[in-house]
């Protein structure tokens, strides 16, 4: 699962898709799940991440993730390689 | 180390647009607290959902309301609306701020004696008096608002049977430029009904015409229907002193004003454009000051105001249940309060706010009730910050019609607490228990029994 | 040396259906009384306006008016911070009542507007038009408000075919027959609301008038135009500065009558025998107001100086024999401008 090589992100939370020109406005905590995603990182060492650092338990973190990541590829803000 | 504040992850798209006419409501003020009580305490303490009322507020109400009236007209008198509230220690609230009661049936009625109101300052309004309610009305010398011939005629049976004089008002209905005309409750000023009951109450030896009553409409955005109104009673009245040289003693102008909520489809909210009790103050009694009445002998004005003096003394805690997306992408979020007990939700876009700080990020949301039933809608588009499970809301004006027009449905119905005016809490009315519904159902013997 | 006022301006999106905005700073910018810096107020990210940095200095998102008044006053009140405003030009007839309502409280902040009273906003409502032209003895196509289309059959006698079936405040349609009142009726109250207003078709040609009301009865401006070319969706595209007596007079008639405060554009309708009627009254400078700082009466500079209370003699005269032609052109933006205001509502 990688993130989209055209997608630029600002500190803003600017998303800006130059292959669609789309563009999207990301809160702190999803720039910092889009940069995970571009170290390719996985998605439990992303939970366990967020987890360390915020006041959440890990069921929550589990499930507000994996809509992200869904509402990310809706957007073809991600390539999917994998089935998972 | 201590953890950050967690907030889901949100990604938006910017859609290209232009300015509309209907622009996202944002709500995002966070309601922390209810007269200085902390919401999540009021929460953890007596559950959730929970109805919250202030006295302050509902104390406040009626004082300006008082103030309003009294500052520009000689004799004012408020009844409460039972219907609108009829939680007992609300009611005592306003007694105790010297309300009369104004009741629409014998349970309302029973229920105001019970709070020790004497029976010569109930109101009787409605279409629904039975025989045995018109016997203890007249019997306690409460004034009866007639609402139709066929009660007319009761009331004539009955307390010539007693022999018992009874103090009579007519509810009067009218024309006063604002739609829908309400026209199936008392009789028709235009068409000639108005005069033909009032004919026969004159010639009854039995019955004395004290006062004309009226109740135009509800949630009025219209001050001037008010004076409309308020004009057509004071010419009923003088052609009642012309025609018989009998002077009524009240003009009873009803409820109906709007109060701060947002009705469904309107662009502007409630609070910019419900009128100020001032407004209709100013409306009907420089109406009834500018008519025919010889100054010195003004009738007394009655005002049967409810709505906008409990709407906003009145919130409703809830919890978030859960959030889900829905198959267009949508986002929603469930919450433990349903339509069942927030009724008003049918016809308001009831403001809605987080009980805990947010960051700017919102997210356009619909609220769903807890209910298993498709009706069970609390707002179809709301943009709300990103709720997490268990978070508190707070939902504003909600102190008129729910807490009597609630259902038992599905769920139990939850506490009612007030918070006096020194911050302490009450409850006023105890969660329904599984108890109370096993109080009043009963079992044939046959069907006691069975095996699965 | 001219004083120097900071005005803000609303009504940025010069698009095909048009905001003002952009014409009304125009106007500003060429004020000879004083030298205008302007800040634009936004309610979306592609408001043209935004990126015209040769007009506007710096814009601010606002909340929509149905946020509600005091999340706009409290918007205001962080702008005013920074930027200490001497006037706000509010343009779109959504956001009028809001600033209505917030007059008193703008001026507290030491912010000016020039606008008319909630009585005359509410007076000139489409729904009130035959009242409006009754009270004021100015001639009004017939027209009255229905609930239901059942209604409409109690008064069909009364109306020659075709009609107008109009929206509380947007929206209309021209029908020939009962089925289309029919449709007019559901499609314009399901996005409108109730009541829908009927009114005779008037036959004719259209002319506008844009001008100011001083609120004393007394007729600052005053420009008549005749549409030349008129868009799909009914916007002038072309118009020529006329000097048509009868419509100037009949100006001066309803300035003087309902004392009008503030600017405002007249849509009216010349019939056969020359009589004008009354279709519309805008509370608000038109989009086309270009054209009457170009015939020498610059509205939006009059505005502003009654607004800072200064007094401004009557202007009658203008060059006659001129015209506007609107045009479109494309600005190249780039897109951090748009990630600025879509991020942070402000560039």
């Amino acid at each position: 699962m990688n993130i989209n090589k055209n997608i630029a992100v600002s500190d803003s939370g600017f998303v800006f898709n130059s292959t669609t020109g789309e563009s999207f406005s990301v809160n702190p905590i999803g720039v910092e799940i889009i940069e995970m995603l571009k170290q390719e990182k996985t998605i439990e060492e992303i939970n366990q991440n967020i987890a360390e650092r915020y006041n959440a338990d890990l069921v929550t973190i589990d499930k507000d993730v994996s809509d992200f990541i869904d509402l990310l590829k809706q957007y073809s803000l991600i390539e999917n390689q994998d089935a998972a | 180390m201590d953890k950050q504040r967690y907030e889901r992850p949100l990604i938006k798209k910017l859609e290209s647009n232009m300015p509309n006419k209907f622009g996202t409501r944002t709500e995002y003020l966070p309601k922390t607290h209810i007269d200085d009580v902390a919401v999540t305490e009021l929460a953890d303490k007596y559950g959730s959902p929970l109805f919250v009322l202030s006295e302050k507020t509902l104390r406040s109400n009626i004082r300006n309301a008082k103030k309003a009236f009294e500052t520009r007209y000689p004799k004012v008198q408020f009844a409460w609306s039972y219907k609108t509230n009829y939680n007992d220690a609300v009611c005592r609230v306003l007694h105790q701020e010297g309300s009369w009661a104004e009741v629409v049936s014998g349970f309302e009625y029973d229920k105001a004696l019970n709070n020790g109101v004497e029976g010569s300052k109930i109101l009787f309004n409605g279409p629904d008096k039975t025989d045995d309610d018109l016997k203890k009305a007249i019997t306690n010398e409460s004034i009866i608002h007639i609402d139709h011939l066929d009660e007319f005629y009761a009331i004539k049976e009955i307390a010539g049977n007693l022999n018992k004089d009874v103090n009579v008002a007519i509810r009067v209905n009218m024309d006063t430029g604002v739609y829908p005309m309400w026209d199936r409750f008392g009789f028709n000023f235009e068409n000639g009904q108005a005069w033909d009951v009032l004919n026969r109450i004159m010639r009854s030896d039995i019955m004395t015409l004290v006062g004309l009553h009226t109740h135009i409409g509800t949630f009025m955005l219209s001050p001037n229907a008010y004076a409309v109104a308020a004009g057509k009673l004071a010419e009923l009245a003088i052609g009642i002193k012309e025609k018989f040289d009998h002077e009524v003693s009240y003009i009873d102008m009803g409820g109906g004003f709007a109060s701060n909520n947002t009705l469904k489809g309107a662009y502007l909210p409630g609070t910019d454009i419900s009128p100020s009790i001032n407004d209709f103050a100013e409306a009907i009694t420089s109406a009834l000051i500018s008519s025919n009445f010889e100054h010195d002998k003004l009738p007394l004005l009655i005002l049967e105001t409810g709505r906008a003096l409990v709407d906003d003394a009145g919130y409703l805690i809830g919890s978030v249940l859960s959030n889900k997306r829905l198959s267009d992408g949508r986002r929603s979020t469930i919450l433990d309060v349903g339509v069942n007990i927030l009724f008003t939700s049918f016809w308001y876009d009831h403001k809605i706010t987080p009980a805990q700080p947010f960051t700017q990020y919102t997210e356009d949301t619909v609220l769903y009730g807890p209910l298993c039933m498709n009706i069970d809608i609390i707002r179809d588009h709301i943009s709300l910050p990103l709720l997490n499970k268990g978070d508190k809301v707070v939902i504003h004006n909600v102190g008129a019609y729910n807490m009597t027009q609630w259902m038992q449905f599905i769920t139990l119905r939850p506490k009612i607490v007030l918070i006096d005016i020194e911050g302490n809490t009450h409850i006023i009315r105890e969660d329904e228990k599984l108890q109370n519904l096993l109080d009043v159902e009963k079992v044939p013997d046959h069907l006691k029994d069975f095996e699965l | 040396m001219r004083p120097k006022i900071k005005i803000a301006v609303t009504g940025l999106n010069a698009i095909d259906n048009p905001g003002p905005g952009v014409a009304v700073i125009r106007g500003l910018l060429e004020a000879e009384s004083f030298e205008a810096s302007i800040i634009g107020l936004a309610y979306e990210s592609l408001e043209p306006g935004i990126y015209m940095h040769n007009l506007v200095d710096k814009t601010y998102q606002i909340p929509y008016p149905s946020a509600g008044t005091d999340l706009l006053l409290e918007r205001i009140e962080y702008i005013n911070g920074i930027e200490n405003l001497d006037v706000i030009i509010p343009n779109f007839d959504a956001e009028l009542y809001s600033f209505i309502k917030l007059e008193t409280r703008l001026k507290e902040l030491g912010i000016h507007t020039f606008l008319p009273t909630l009585e005359q906003f509410e007076e000139r409502l489409k729904i009130n038009l035959p009242e409006f032209g009754e009270k004021y003895d100015i001639n009004v196509p017939k027209s009255e408000a229905i609930y239901s289309v059942v209604d409409f059959r109690k008064i069909q006698d009364k109306y020659d075919w075709p009609v107008v079936v109009k929206g509380k405040y947007y929206d209309a349609g021209i029908a020939y027959n009962y089925e289309q009142v029919t449709t007019y009726f559901n499609k314009i109250s399901a996005k409108w609301g109730l009541p829908i207003i009927i009114q005779e078709f008037s036959h004719g040609t259209e002319y506008n008038v844009t001008g100011v009301g001083d609120g004393n009865g007394n007729t600052i401006s005053a420009v008549p135009m005749r549409k030349q070319y008129i868009t799909d969706i009914g916007k002038a595209w072309g118009g020529i500065a006329i000097t048509d007596e009868k419509l100037i007079e009949l100006t001066h008639h309803f300035i003087r009558e309902t004392k009008w405060r503030g600017g405002f554009e007249l849509e009216l309708m010349k019939n056969k025998d020359g009589s004008f009627y009354l279709l519309e009254i805008n509370p608000r400078i038109p989009a086309w107001v270009y054209l009457a700082v170009g015939v020498g009466q610059n509205i939006p500079e009059i505005i502003v100086n009654l607004a800072m209370g200064i007094n401004v003699e009557p202007i009658k005269e203008f060059k006659a024999g001129k015209m506007f032609i609107r045009y479109s052109w494309e600005m190249i933006v780039d897109l951090e401008e748009f990630e600025k205001i879509s991020t942070t509502g402000e560039l």
